[in-house]
């Protein structure tokens, strides 16, 4: 896709575009056939203003006022709220690609590539979403529709074709296809369902999150208003939402990066945690897998040996602050065995690594530690069908085992599938948590938007 | 344009341990060819700079004698380098150090045990630390830029230097000149070789630097600061504080300056005087990049930048250039390393006209 926008070069081969070849030379040419194309990695300047991104790319001599009109009125036409005056820097994800789609739908494209649009969607608005590409395609508009969710692929499009290591391995009707089936192609194996087993029935509150409410410290961040949440040993419990609405400031308030004055907003295994640093939680039980593999969850340009070390328990592996090397280089070793890391070499850098076998480095390093409790952020995401079904059955097995573990995740059917209960964060409050049979997807999603308020707060601590 | 940079997809180790070197080779041949264009014959030039001042003993032993605060300064640099502190006053830290362990000095010139000259290491090991917690505490209290304030507060040591060796500390028997009185024997560095300036300091130099080299390699501390250089929400999520860092950075670079400063005071010159350093703290700069920030390669880099500054002295007793030219060759250094570390993460790439003929020729024919 990227040659076809014009971003690439081929090195063979020769693209038709309405019948006669081309050469796409750049994405302004790209844009100028009538391509358009949203990237999963948002292409806008964080520092300008949604109308001054839009209108970098709009033709010469486009008025400003005109131009906001256009957008207002796009973005209230298919149900993507926009404000033009916003600088871009302070959105959150979700909207941040709510720009990018609006940017791309105001040139009228007659080619419309989408890569990955849903992962920041609530299930409302991916309805709305697909209500709009079906009517943009039925005036005569080609869609583009990429994605991994087999199922969005299955109700959209009618043409899949799947992709496997750069070769075209099928070109199927997707109507005409299962999920399973799908899957098969993409992977060339088939995928290990998941078994969910049983939950222990410990039933122990392991992690209490109570009224917790934090003012944001910058103008991008979400305050948080009267946080409740329990977590019991042997069960998941889930919080969606679309990111941006809270949960990186909860979950700095959960990992010990932010502490609260008062002490008692976080308990884990019945100690008031909220006043202690990352280091003292984690001695409590509490691990942490974050959402962002590379550059937090673990240190570019480090081995495998020196990411082990980045939040084990000192303890075993420091001796009068020396390092231990042998302890850890064992601890690095077991932790790449247990946890299928490939390639298994614990000298390779964290970043020479796919982002499966990291996260499970990762993920590895931080269960090793025999956890009480475990937060998890986005767990998942952007990994292969492959290596996401087997971090989900490590969570499994430990919930199997009495573990507590929160996930947050804006993948709404990995949470269906994996979690006991699910609470839905919006505008940085949360619902109250509801057992997965008991509630639906439409609630949920109404959940999502925030047109359905929790309990008003009562501000307790603000 | 013709040209595009474009990242690598691979980085290669070996150029990136190599590029110091060519650096190196690239910063002598243009300083030569510079020599060339003012009129004087390279190769005679080159020689000159580079071969005459260490191809006899003395000479080899002046060499060593510049090496050691340079090298003192970088390896304190170089470990809050490691921990993306920016600390770029060693030169400050260096005088505050020369001031203290000087002053020390000055006020024990009735005594005259062995335990003179470590009171003195220890006292201007504290006053560079002091000088440099105070640019700690307000980037941690205010969040002012520790660049400008390490950098700042260089001439405000520089200048209270001045006020010492022209007011209170002035020697009554120096002919009016800015200095002190003559520190006694037992606050100076001892010789080590005959018929050579070399003193003890170089070897104290030398052992800082295997310390280093073992603080670096070994301690967890120094890993810590490492993440936090290499990743700063790594180390927030793993717990290690950034306010530490920054007072460890900050402390062990003042520390390790006001060693030199000392080295320098009790050693080299062996007074204190209005001008105790001819810009070691901002050489240690260049010298802990083109040493990767590991104390081997700056040993070796703080050999070449001594070799850079008696090169520069030799030639302006043989060639009548001005001294300036150590200064010259300082920067091309700075710029061939700067340009091979580009050049190590990105390629240029020839783009000729083929995007400009994409766009003006919208129906070729590929």
């Amino acid at each position: 896709m990227k040659v076809i926008y014009g971003v690439a070069r081929p090195d063979a081969g020769t693209i038709l575009w309405e019948g006669k070849p081309e050469v796409v030379g750049s994405p302004a040419y790209a844009r100028r056939l009538g391509i358009g194309m949203v990237f999963q990695h948002f292409s806008v300047f964080p520092a300008l203003t949604v109308l001054e991104n839009i209108l970098l790319l709009s033709p010469k001599g486009t008025r400003r006022q005109e131009l906001a009109a256009r957008i207002s009125e796009l973005s209230q036409e298919y149900g993507l709220p926009v404000n033009p005056d916003a600088t871009v820097g302070m959105l959150s994800v979700g909207e941040r690609q709510r720009v990018e789609i609006v940017r791309c739908l105001l040139q009228e494209p007659k080619l419309l590539i989408l890569d990955e649009p849903t992962s920041v969607l609530t299930p409302q608005a991916i309805q709305e979403l697909f209500v709009m590409l079906t009517r943009l395609a039925d005036a005569g508009h080609s869609i583009l529709y990429i994605s991994h969710k087999l199922h969005e692929i299955r109700q959209l499009c009618d043409t899949a074709t799947i992709l496997r290591h750069g070769k075209v391995v099928a070109t199927v009707d997707p109507r005409q296809e299962t999920d399973a089936s799908l899957a098969h192609h993409m992977l060339g194996t088939l995928v290990p369902s998941l078994s969910k087993g049983t939950s222990a029935e410990s039933g122990a509150q392991r992690l209490i999150v109570e009224s917790l409410s934090r003012r944001a410290e910058t103008v991008h961040g979400v305050d948080l208003e009267n946080i409740n949440l329990t977590v019991f040993g042997g069960e998941i419990l889930g919080i969606a939402g679309i990111t941006g609405n809270g949960q990186a400031e909860l979950l700095e308030a959960v990992s010990g990066e932010w502490q609260s004055p008062s002490a008692r907003n976080v308990c884990i295994d019945g100690t008031a945690a909220a006043r202690l640093g990352v280091t003292r939680r984690r001695r409590l039980g509490l691990v942490y897998i974050p959402e962002e593999r590379l550059g937090q969850g673990s240190v570019p340009g480090m081995s495998l040996v020196k990411n082990g070390l980045l939040t084990v328990q000192v303890g075993k592996f420091v001796r009068w602050g020396v390092i231990r090397m042998d302890a850890v280089r064992q601890f690095a070793s077991k932790c790449i065995e247990e946890f299928d890391v490939r390639p298994a070499t614990y000298a390779i850098s964290a970043e020479a690594l796919s982002g499966g076998n990291l996260q499970k480095f990762i993920v590895g390093r931080e269960l090793l530690q025999a956890p009480g409790v475990v937060v998890a952020a986005q767990p998942t995401w952007g990994l292969d069908v492959g290596a996401a079904q087997s971090i989900r059955q490590i969570l499994l097995k430990l919930r199997a085992s009495g573990v507590a573990i929160l996930v947050i995740s804006e993948d709404l059917d990995e949470l269906l599938e994996l979690c006991d209960r699910i609470a839905v964060m919006a505008n940085g409050r949360i619902s109250e948590a509801r057992a997965v049979g008991e509630t639906s997807i439409a609630e949920i999603g109404r959940l999502m938007s925030g047109e359905h308020e929790p309990v008003p707060a009562n501000a307790a601590g603000a | 344009m013709l040209f595009r940079i474009e990242p690598r997809a691979e980085t290669s180790r070996f150029m990136k341990h190599a590029a110091p070197l060519l650096s190196a080779l690239l910063a002598m041949a243009a300083g030569s060819l510079l020599f060339l264009f003012i009129g004087h014959d390279p190769a005679y030039a080159f020689y000159v700079f580079f071969i005459v001042p260490v191809s006899d003993l003395y000479g080899i032993g002046e060499l060593c004698l510049k090496t050691s605060p340079i090298l003192l300064c970088a390896i304190g640099l170089a470990i809050g380098f490691r921990a993306n502190v920016w600390n770029i006053g060693a030169e400050g830290q260096l005088i505050a150090g020369a001031i203290c362990g000087g002053g020390l000095a000055l006020q024990l010139q009735a005594f005259d045990g062995i335990w003179v000259l470590p009171a003195m290491f220890v006292a201007g090991a504290l006053g560079g630390m002091a000088w440099a917690a105070v640019a700690a505490f307000l980037r941690i209290r205010f969040n002012a830029n520790e660049i400008l304030v390490t950098l700042m507060l260089t001439y405000i040591a520089g200048l209270f230097l001045s006020y010492l060796v022209y007011g209170p500390w002035r020697s009554p028997t120096g002919f009016n000149w800015p200095e002190s009185t003559a520190l006694h024997e037992a606050a100076r560095l001892p010789r080590l070789l005959a018929g050579t300036h070399l003193n003890l300091g170089f070897p104290i130099a030398l052992v800082v630097a295997c310390a280093a080299w073992l603080f670096i390699r070994h301690s967890y501390l120094a890993y810590q600061m490492e993440v936090g250089g290499k990743a700063i929400k790594a180390a927030r999520y793993a717990g290690f504080g950034r306010h530490r860092m920054i007072w460890m950075g900050l402390l062990i670079g003042g520390a390790c300056a006001g060693l030199a400063g000392v080295v320098e005071v009790a050693g080299t010159i062996g007074k204190l005087r209005e001008v105790v350093s001819p810009g070691y703290g901002f050489a240690a700069i260049i010298v802990a990049y083109i040493g990767r920030l590991n104390p081997l390669g700056i040993v070796l880099a703080s050999l070449l930048m001594a070799l850079f500054y008696i090169g520069g002295e030799q030639a302006k007793v043989t060639l009548g250039v001005p001294s300036a030219i150590t200064g010259i060759f300082q920067g091309t250094l700075l710029f061939f390393l700067l340009m091979s570390d580009l050049l190590i993460s990105y390629k240029l790439k020839w783009t000729g006209f083929s995007t400009a003929s994409g766009l003006s020729e919208p129906h070729g024919n590929g």
